[in-house]
């Protein structure tokens, strides 16, 4: 879409007014500093994703839409959670982390705050493997996606 | 040689061809006020409400096809003119709103006069833009017509901040627009043409059933030729009437809620439907799982996303109106199939049965006016040849029933918002654009309160407006509800506390007239039409008080499930 300011209302704004679910929302700008690029994550029956699409391919801002879940895709997720870190949590989380293959960006005492990237199923097996252990706080980016192969979505 | 932003602005609005521009001073827009004052291309209508403003240049822009032009300054300028964008968005009404805003270095303070009014609007228009740097004015100035007129047309608003219209700048106007991101598409596909017409030839008991995007597409001329070679029947939504001609033997009336049984009964029972420029509203469809249930349906339409919006279709077809039945009438004719007439012959022996019904006969007994009968004769007076605008409620239905458009652009109503004030101010717009025109405002003793200050507006520029109040002394409308599905519990519906029209319309300067009996009628008609051609004239019609609108599809019902009388 035109990396404009208004651009992202409009999206929302549309997505309120006709009573879409909005589950996540990420948006960027690209290489092009003229577009931003927005991955949104809905749900719905196939008329209503039917309509969702044509809906967001009226709004002017909006240059070239894809429904990436037509083709193999793929969907990342970035989450930072701080979770308590003191006697044996902190081992534990240490190796959890490990086996999630995510990385402790910061340390202190009693904290430990972890990055971890994968799909979004993945980030919700992981919080619930610290079910022993005390979160302070979870931030996730919502779903980023694009498709497998040599298909590019592009101008 | 460098001129203001507000210079620019009315040199943009002179090349797109505004004759017009409806608006309203304040604050923000005292630059862009000076910049007209100084030149005479673009004619200034001040109106006495920027509610009007937007509903005048919505009924110019419906009765010509050309955008409609309005200026509003910011804050409550822009707040009040909101009823009129959404009207002109709900029935795709091309026109280019511009709104003042406060100065950019006070945009976000809470400034006097000052409100979001990009927000505002975001969800009632079709694109909007703030101009934050005056090297941007003029190309957004031609997004903006360019937006508004293409496609599925719409309004546009432009916000201009009151520092933009003052800095200066090279003019120079863009020839050409292109926007990446918008490119409406035209022709219909070709396979999808073929396939169509395949099913039209094939159908025993078909109806085409038409919207205001024929109108609005410029697509009457081919409906006429194309319906007329299928002879099929022709109904017309509300908001395409005229599209095709009523008086014409192929045309079965309005359909829907207050539409002719014979409409709806073909609607019902069709075997294909074609749709064309219409959007199955619900005020069309009735219950959508009883809606033509036996119908394969052929949907023509510029906007995809009105496609399958409510009702899946067989034969879906995107594209402008004009060029695709263009095409479809080409494939008609190249078709080996052909139309088969026995069957076509006998369905039209069935919808006469459903004619003989004669469901807009009303009782003319009595010593009370009937709505109907002041309508009727307002056709006759007229010869069917008059620019008509109404309000909502009752009076718009009979209007609809009673008054039957030959010619597009003629019927002019706010069909999808339903706003009530619209008729006197878009009769405005529309005298304006066909001087020396009969243009009547058909309306009721509520909805004409609603903007009946444009009284003024209509002395200053010399409008001889015919307006015929159907006075019931109730929201004709929500009292017929409340009578049907509320025990008869006027709730707040009752409008029998009233100025005295005939007074009131004496005092801003032009010739009133009450009429209470049937008899009086056509001698008040007379002074309105030719007595006074060249005043507005307030015909105040007291109407029997509690007539109803018949027929009608009760909510939830069928369109099969009409109730008659």
């Amino acid at each position: 879409m035109e990396n404009e300011s208004g651009a992202l209302s409009r999206v929302a704004g549309l997505f309120s007014a006709r009573g879409y679910n909005i589950e996540s929302l990420t948006v960027a700008p690209t290489d092009d500093s003229s577009l931003s690029r927005m991955t949104l994550v809905t749900s719905g029956t196939d008329d209503i994703v039917e309509q969702i699409l044509k809906q967001l391919n009226k709004l002017v801002d909006v240059i070239k839409l894809v429904d990436l879940t037509e083709s193999p895709h793929i969907e990342r997720e970035m989450m930072l959670v701080k979770v308590e870190a003191v006697g044996e949590s902190r081992s534990e989380v240490k190796r959890l982390v490990d086996i999630f293959r995510g990385n402790i960006i910061d340390v202190t005492d009693t904290t430990y705050t972890v990055e971890l990237t994968g799909p979004g199923e993945r980030l919700d097996a992981f919080l619930q493997s610290l079910s022993s252990i005390s979160i302070h706080e979870v931030v996730r980016s919502g779903s980023m996606g694009i498709s497998r192969g040599e298909k590019v979505l592009g101008l | 040689m460098e001129l203001t932003g507000a210079e620019i602005l009315v040199q943009c609005l002179k090349e797109e061809g505004v004759e017009y521009l409806f608006g309203y001073p304040g604050g923000a827009v005292l630059h862009i006020y000076d910049a007209l004052y100084k030149q005479e291309d673009v004619k200034h209508i001040l109106v006495r409400h920027e509610q009007a403003a937007t509903h005048a240049a919505d009924g110019y822009a419906r009765s010509t096809g050309k955008p409609g032009a309005v200026l509003v300054t910011s804050g409550p300028g822009a707040t009040n003119a909101v009823t009129g964008i959404a009207t002109a968005y709900m029935d795709s009404i091309p026109m280019v709103v511009i709104t003042g805003q406060v100065p950019t270095s006070l945009i976000g303070n809470d400034a006097f006069q000052e409100c979001d009014s990009i927000g505002i609007t975001r969800p009632i228009v079709k694109h909007n833009f703030l101009v934050k740097d005056i090297n941007e004015l003029a190309t957004t100035l031609k997004k903006a017509f360019y937006v508004a007129t293409t496609g599925r047309p719409g309004p546009v608003v432009v916000d201009v901040p009151k520092d933009v219209t003052g800095a200066k700048a090279k003019f120079s106007y863009p020839k050409d627009i292109s926007m990446r991101s918008y490119n409406p598409s035209s022709k219909g596909h070709v396979g999808q043409i073929k396939k169509a017409v395949e099913l039209i030839l094939s159908a025993k008991k078909p109806v085409i059933y038409t919207g205001g995007g024929v109108i609005l597409g410029e697509g009457c001329q081919q409906l006429v030729e194309f319906s007329q070679k299928l002879g099929y029947p022709v109904t017309n939504t509300l908001m395409g009437l005229g599209a095709y001609p009523a008086t014409d033997k192929q045309f079965v009336g309005m359909l829907g809620m207050h539409g002719t049984y014979e409409a709806n009964m073909a609607m019902h029972h069709c075997d294909v439907l074609i749709a064309i420029g219409a959007r199955f509203d619900d005020r069309v469809t009735g219950n959508l799982e009883k809606f033509c249930p036996d119908a394969q349906i052929v949907h023509v339409d510029v906007d995809p996303a009105s496609i399958a919006k409510t009702v899946k279709v067989d034969v879906p077809i995107v594209g402008e109106v004009a060029e695709v039945l263009e095409a479809l009438i080409k494939q008609i004719d190249v078709s080996e199939s052909k139309v088969d007439t026995s069957a076509i012959d006998t369905w039209w022996q069935q919808i006469d049965v459903w004619r003989a019904q004669d469901c807009l006969k009303f009782d003319t007994e009595g010593d009370k006016i009937k709505p109907q009968s002041a309508i009727k004769k307002v056709y006759e007076l007229t010869n069917g040849d008059a620019y008509v605008t109404s309000d909502v409620g009752q009076h718009q239905m009979w209007a609809a029933q009673y008054y039957k458009f030959d010619k597009p652009r003629r019927w002019i109503n706010s069909g999808g918002l339903g706003t009530m004030g619209f008729g006197l101010p878009a009769a405005m717009g529309v005298q304006l654009a066909h001087q020396g025109e009969t243009v009547v405002c058909i309306t009721g003793e509520s909805s004409i309160q609603m903007c009946i200050q444009e009284l003024a507006t209509c002395l200053q520029y010399g409008l001889p407006i015919k307006i015929l109040n159907l006075n019931n002394g109730f929201m004709g409308m929500v009292r017929q509800w409340q009578e049907f599905f509320y025990d008869k519990r006027y709730s707040q519906s009752v409008m029998n506390v009233l100025p005295d029209f005939v007074a009131l319309v004496e005092a801003y300067g032009h010739v009133g007239i009450r009429v209470e009996k049937p008899e009086d009628l056509d001698a008040a008609l007379d002074a309105a039409f030719n007595k006074h051609k060249d005043r507005l004239v307030f015909l105040d019609v007291i109407t029997d008080p509690e007539e109803n609108v018949y027929p009608m599809v009760p909510a939830g019902a069928g369109l099969n499930e009409m109730v008659l009388v």
